[in-house]
């Protein structure tokens, strides 16, 4: 075990699928610019790149290189510029396998950060995890400790399918324990955080860290909250969560998004549909006020759920009755 | 050298091909007739194309991928595909070469280097030169063939793509086939080019590349044009753009309408649209695989009734191909959700 930020878990996950497998590339804007670059050094110029701000040729590259045999991690930073090349996101990578009747696999992974709830404004903050859940062909993964980061990175490296690997921003300096050597997380295998039989709340990324803080405030009060951490979102582990609910009756979802563009949302329906009968009140969804997220501290803190919208949240459905 | 002239045996090949796609392009067409309902959606058609598509292929070794668009049905004929699997695939049938999960617009073949074909203009650019990465890592001197319209110039998916190949110095040419229409929108009406009558093989000269412009109803020209950037990329010297000029002879794809209107070809937009009966019958004069029959004959590489031969063969492989796609089954339901992840 080392004690890690978060960030240097992220890579120590790259560094070990690229060590073991020839075929890792790993290439993006302004990274690789020099022979002192850590990756050029280990792995060299073929396997290691810097690219114009081009997201859609990066994107498309990492398409046609990973259908050609090869595994690219494309690093985009932050989310949002994903957006610039979505149809390659959404509309080809994930597309083609299908298309092919299975003759292509695709296998990439694109590295985003988001969530940046440090005064980035408008268009660098975003939580836009929803948009990639809901595409058939494409994996999305979202770590919350150092441990994860490392361990689905390399998982997302060896998954034959294309990958959304969104790390949380405000996790960046976060320090784990992270297991040296060989380490791999499964996709679909949600992680329990705090065990409890009151109420479940279920959490992504950085909010994970508010909704354990919410449990821990919640504890001092006598309420045992339980905490799920998906981990991945496509594939969802569902099972952990609705067996959760049949234990607590009550469940609260924690999501960084805009009501109407949440995991949150998803989540719900499942568990309306599936788990109706293990709830004792509605259930209760601590989502991002619909709103961009404003530049101004104050108000950015007002727009992002917070540790004590989650805690009002649990008690009042711990009142609730259906 | 493989920029040199074909010899007869390969010319006599290319002929083929050409008669090949057409043959097929034109069962795919009398199916909407024939066959009403069997092809759903939206199909497009290579004929016009076929001199640029063969001429282009004929250097292609094993090895080497090609990448292409939703107008798709003419690189695998020249690649080796089998036309059954092909109509198969078209008619949305359980023997299709994508087991009838991709359709018309998304024909690929990864044994015989046809690695994908996507449907949105422009995307599938990128795909190539990361296939061309790959070759470029492996040393083995394989290229990739990348073909797209000219209306995929103007996505940025193009110029993004053609910078970094450049850059690289990747094994991959652009095959651009110009066919003067983006649809229904003539090439001087959305091409700054092609308005200041330019050809649009200029662009290369934006990303330090080189750019050629061929008759591509002529495939011994595509086939010495194309076979010189083949020969540049497989030694390292990195991209060209082709513009292969063509004329499409058919419509953009058959018309566009929901379930219950009978779907048909509808005549050229020259026609429809701009009231240019002329320019299409003078296509129609250059039309490549009559032209190049005549090349053929009066060469003596083939006689009149070798041509012939070659015609009948074809013909009845291309109705050979829609009787089995016809009787092939649906394929079953659940596997729709067979290939949604690897």
């Amino acid at each position: 075990m080392a004690n890690l930020p978060f960030i240097a878990a992220v890579d120590a996950g790259i560094h070990q699928e690229m060590r073991r497998d020839p075929n890792v590339l790993y290439f993006g804007q302004n990274m690789a610019t020099t022979e002192n670059h850590e990756f050029v050094r280990a792995y060299g110029h073929d396997r290691v790149r810097v690219t114009p701000i081009s997201e859609t040729a990066e994107i498309g590259i990492a398409i046609g290189a990973a259908m050609a045999g090869l595994r690219p991690v494309v690093e985009l930073y932050m989310a949002e510029f994903m957006l610039v090349a979505m149809d390659q996101v959404v509309n080809e990578g994930p597309r083609f396998r299908y298309m092919s009747g299975g003759q292509v696999k695709v296998p990439l992974v694109l590295k985003a950060g988001f969530g940046f709830a440090a005064g980035w404004a408008g268009q660098h903050t975003g939580s836009l995890t929803a948009l990639f859940m809901g595409v058939p062909g494409l994996r999305v993964v979202v770590p919350s400790t150092a441990a994860d980061a490392k361990g689905l990175m390399a998982t997302a490296i060896r998954d034959d399918n294309p990958v959304v690997y969104l790390h949380h921003y405000m996790l960046t300096l976060e320090h784990g324990e992270v297991p040296d050597g060989e380490h791999l997380v499964p996709f679909g295998k949600a992680e329990v955080r705090r065990a409890g039989g009151d109420v479940t709340i279920v959490a992504t990324g950085w909010m994970v860290n508010r909704a354990l803080a919410a449990a821990q405030t919640l504890a001092g009060e006598g309420i045992q909250a339980e905490v799920i951490d998906p981990r991945t979102v496509a594939p969802l582990d569902l099972e952990t969560i609705l067996r959760s609910v049949a234990k607590t009756g009550r469940l609260v979802l924690v999501d960084q998004a805009p009501r109407h563009a949440t995991v949150a949302g998803i989540i719900a329906g499942d568990v309306a549909e599936q788990g109706f009968e293990s709830l004792k009140a509605p259930i209760a969804q601590v989502v991002a006020r619909d709103a961009t997220v404003p530049y101004s501290e104050p108000l950015e803190a007002y727009v992002i759920p917070d540790e004590a919208r989650i805690v009002a949240a649990v008690r009042k459905v711990l009142v609730a009755r259906r | 050298m493989s920029a040199q002239t074909p010899n007869a045996e390969r010319q006599t090949w290319m002929y083929t091909q050409m008669l090949r796609i057409r043959e097929f392009e034109e069962s795919v067409k009398r199916s909407f007739t024939e066959h009403p309902g069997v092809i759903r959606g939206h199909t497009h058609l290579a004929d016009g194309a076929e001199a640029s598509i063969v001429g282009a292929l004929s250097h292609f070794r094993p090895g080497d991928a090609a990448l292409a668009t939703y107008r798709c049905h003419g690189y695998p004929l020249a690649l080796g595909s089998d036309p059954k699997a092909m109509m198969a695939e078209i008619y949305g049938r359980a023997d299709g070469l994508c087991k009838g999960l991709g359709g018309s617009m998304h024909l690929t073949d990864v044994r015989r280097g046809f690695l994908g074909t996507s449907g949105i203009v422009g995307a599938g650019i990128p795909h190539a030169a990361g296939a061309a990465w790959a070759a470029q890592i492996r040393k083995q001197g394989a290229v990739v063939l990348s073909f797209f319209g000219d209306g995929a110039s103007k996505q940025g998916a193009f110029h993004e793509t053609l910078n970094i190949a450049s850059l690289w110095k990747l094994p991959v040419v652009f095959v651009m086939e110009n066919n003067g229409y983006n649809v229904v929108t003539t090439t001087a009406q959305e091409d700054a080019n092609a308005a200041a009558g330019e050809p649009l093989a200029v662009k290369a000269k934006a990303y330090a590349m080189p750019g050629v412009t061929v008759d591509g109803g002529d495939p011994l020209a595509v086939s010495q044009v194309v076979g010189a950037a083949i020969d540049k990329a497989r030694g390292g010297g990195g991209p060209t753009l082709v513009e292969s000029k063509v004329y499409r002879l058919s419509a953009h794809g058959n018309i566009i309408a929901p379930p219950g209107v009978p779907l048909h070809y509808p005549e050229h937009e020259a026609i429809t649209v701009f009231g240019k009966r002329e320019e299409y019958e003078a296509a129609l004069r250059g039309d490549p695989v009559p032209r190049f029959r005549g090349t053929l004959v009066s060469s003596g590489v083939l006689s009149p009734a070798k041509a012939d031969e070659i015609k009948a063969q074809v013909v009845a492989e291309m109705r050979a191909a829609v009787d089995f796609a016809v009787k092939s089954p649906f394929p079953r339901l659940e596997s729709a959700l067979d290939n949604v992840y690897a």
